[in-house]
């Protein structure tokens, strides 16, 4: 028996978050002395195959056939569905992305699992299997046992910390035979910001709201993001108004982001744009209006224009590197 | 064409989440219902695909007798009909199989739903009703079209999107900026209540959760503010304190 974990890559680097979910499957999977297998759908860099055993894995799977490059769920769902029958585990475990949320749903109708929810840790074994559960975008958490042998578990970003001490783990290829059916969708085309740090994996987040008054003022925002090496988002009106593109959109409608450090700078912290950023290790609120909301919701705050302490900030970060 | 429209029915987004005393429940005390905010994308696009081409809209929640008021309210913003699954929505596996059970012999080339409900935040029941079905489920879709039997879709993905085109019929979870947010006016107000409104009974299916209780996360520090002639502090707590730089 094993524990299955299903794992993502971009640009051929495996995700932080499916390392993140290699090493929660170890832990998981030690406590009913199992070893874990990972499997790797697509195009992904050999290297970075073996080195999964690093983060807990003991045997990788690999099905390098291109066609899940692009990005559709059912094939996904099939591939982990045989490759739980063919490694006899009853427990599959995927990092969460918007792709990874739709093929656990249709995986645990394939298999017929329980399916469990944006962990925020470990299950507890000692008695059945509870599971706790990240609710209303952070704001709760349910705890609930599952009832069936089999489970399929999705993770909040941070359920696990990444194991590296592991060793090489054995890579086998693997042949999930993608049917017709699976092809259900035709992909037209993508777009997709190059080489940019991807909003929900990222560790440092720097975001910008209706304060910074209009897009040509978003240079300073970026400046600051490069000096850090941060992620950039915004809050929804700067999306509706197409000063930033929709995918950098944080909030309740938008992207959950858990980062280590969330810069806010001009967002008044209205409930639901919290909603995206409560998970967030700690967070920066830069607001010229000492009353904001979010003042209340962060670690530290300065009260002040952005016009003049951003800039004041990117140097001030520049010198103490 | 038929579009079935999936609502939930979740506390309004800027409700204040509380529990009751013994951590078994949410406390639903004067919290405001809504319909969720990513199905009310999807019912809204529904209403405008009826508005340009002519379709029937029903719309569907699975819920007991208190969501009705969220029901009639998918009915004034212009779904045709609606359908009630009496039965407390307890685990995305049940909804799913409900909504499933409703459709599959109904003749629906679009099943609409949100991405995600904004209270248990699974994002699963699209998946789930799609598998069941055996047809196509495309999320989260911020742009949908019809040519033909066609479904030509913008899905978002991280850092970016993609253009996606499936047959219909398909499961579709949508989010923003799909359509509008529509407002009841009084016209629709007036005709929801007279507009149909069937309950059915749920299909018994074994339970495969049991709710355990719930728990609030910690409560945050003070927020430590720093002088804005003084970024070189923050500079320094972060890295001193916050560790994160
Ligand atoms: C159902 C629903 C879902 C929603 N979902 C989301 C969501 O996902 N994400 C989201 O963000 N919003 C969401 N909203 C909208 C939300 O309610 C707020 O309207 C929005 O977050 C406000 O954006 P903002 O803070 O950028 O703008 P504002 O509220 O206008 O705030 C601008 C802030 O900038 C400050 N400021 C102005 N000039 C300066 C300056 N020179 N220097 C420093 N500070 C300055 C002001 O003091 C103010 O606090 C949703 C709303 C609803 C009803
Ligand atoms: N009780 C319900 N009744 C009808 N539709 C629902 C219900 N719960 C969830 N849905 C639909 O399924 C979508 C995804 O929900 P979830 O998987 O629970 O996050 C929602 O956006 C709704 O469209």
């Amino acid at each position: 028996m094993s524990v299955l974990v299903y794992v993502e890559s971009e640009e051929g680097k495996i995700k932080k978050s499916s390392r993140e979910a290699v090493s929660f499957a170890k832990a998981l999977a030690d406590k009913f002395n199992d070893s874990v297998t990972a499997v790797v759908l697509g195009t992904v860099d050999a290297a970075e195959l073996s080195g999964l055993g690093k983060n807990g894995a003991g045997k990788v799977l690999h099905d390098s056939e291109s066609e899940f490059d692009k990005g559709r769920i059912s094939p996904v769902a099939s591939a982990l569905a045989k490759a739980s029958e063919q490694e006899s585990a009853n427990i599959v475990v995927l990092p969460k992305s918007s792709l990874s949320d739709a093929a656990a749903a249709k995986l645990s109708v394939k298999i017929s699992a329980a399916l469990g929810t944006n962990l925020v840790e470990l299950p507890d074994t000692s008695d059945g299997f509870k599971i706790k559960r990240s609710i209303f975008t952070g704001k709760a958490f349910k705890f609930e046992k599952l009832l069936t042998d089999k489970k399929v578990l999705t993770l909040k970003k941070g359920a696990a910390e990444i194991m590296e001490s592991g060793s090489e783990a054995k890579v086998e290829s693997f042949s999930s035979g993608i049917s017709d059916s699976d092809k259900d969708i035709t992909i037209l085309e993508t777009e997709k910001a190059e080489g940019d740090i991807l909003l929900p994996e990222a560790e440092l987040v720097v975001s910008g709201g209706r304060g910074m008054k209009g897009p040509e003022n978003w240079g300073m925002l970026e400046e600051l993001a490069k000096t850090l090496g941060a992620a950039t988002g915004c809050s929804k009106p700067v999306s509706d108004m197409e000063w930033r593109p929709h995918h950098e959109h944080v909030g309740q409608t938008g992207v959950k982001v858990s980062p280590d450090l969330y810069i806010a700078v001009g967002i008044s912290g209205a409930i639901q744009h919290l909603a995206g950023v409560n998970s967030s290790k700690n967070i920066v609120v830069i607001n010229k209006d000492s009353e904001a909301p979010f003042f209340k919701a962060a670690d530290y705050g300065i009260v002040g224009d952005a016009f003049e302490v951003i800039p004041k900030l990117t140097e001030a970060i520049k010198a103490a590197k | 064409m038929k579009i079935l429209v999936c609502i939930s029915h979740v506390p309004d987004t800027t409700t204040k989440i509380k529990l009751t005393s013994d951590n078994q429940d949410l406390d639903k005390q004067g919290v405001q219902f809504v319909i969720g905010p990513y199905d009310d994308y999807a019912l809204a696009r529904a209403v405008e695909l009826k508005e340009a081409n002519g379709a029937e809209v029903v719309a569907l929640n699975v819920g007991t007798q208190e969501t009705e008021p969220t029901i009639r309210k998918a009915l004034a913003i212009g779904a045709d009909k609606a359908v009630r699954i009496n039965a407390e929505p307890k685990d995305t596996q049940f909804v799913a199989k409900q909504i499933f059970e409703h459709a599959k012999d109904a003749g629906y080339d679009l099943v609409l739903m949100g991405r995600e409900t904004s209270d248990y935040n699974s994002g699963a029941v699209h998946g789930m009703v799609a598998e069941m079905m055996g047809i196509p489920c495309v999320t989260p879709v911020m742009r949908l079209e019809i040519e033909g039997d066609t479904v030509k879709m913008d899905k978002e993905i991280e850092g970016g999107k993609e253009k996606v085109e499936a047959k219909m019929p398909l499961v579709a979870g949508c989010q923003e900026p799909i359509a509008e947010w529509k407002i009841p006016n009084m016209r629709g107000i007036m005709s929801a209540r007279t507009k149909p409104l069937e309950v059915i009974e749920a299909v018994g299916d074994g339970e495969t959760i049991e709710s355990l209780g719930y728990e609030m996360p910690k409560a945050k520090g003070e927020c430590k503010m720093i002088d804005k002639d003084n970024v070189e502090e923050l500079v320094n707590l972060l890295k001193n304190e916050a560790k994160v730089i």
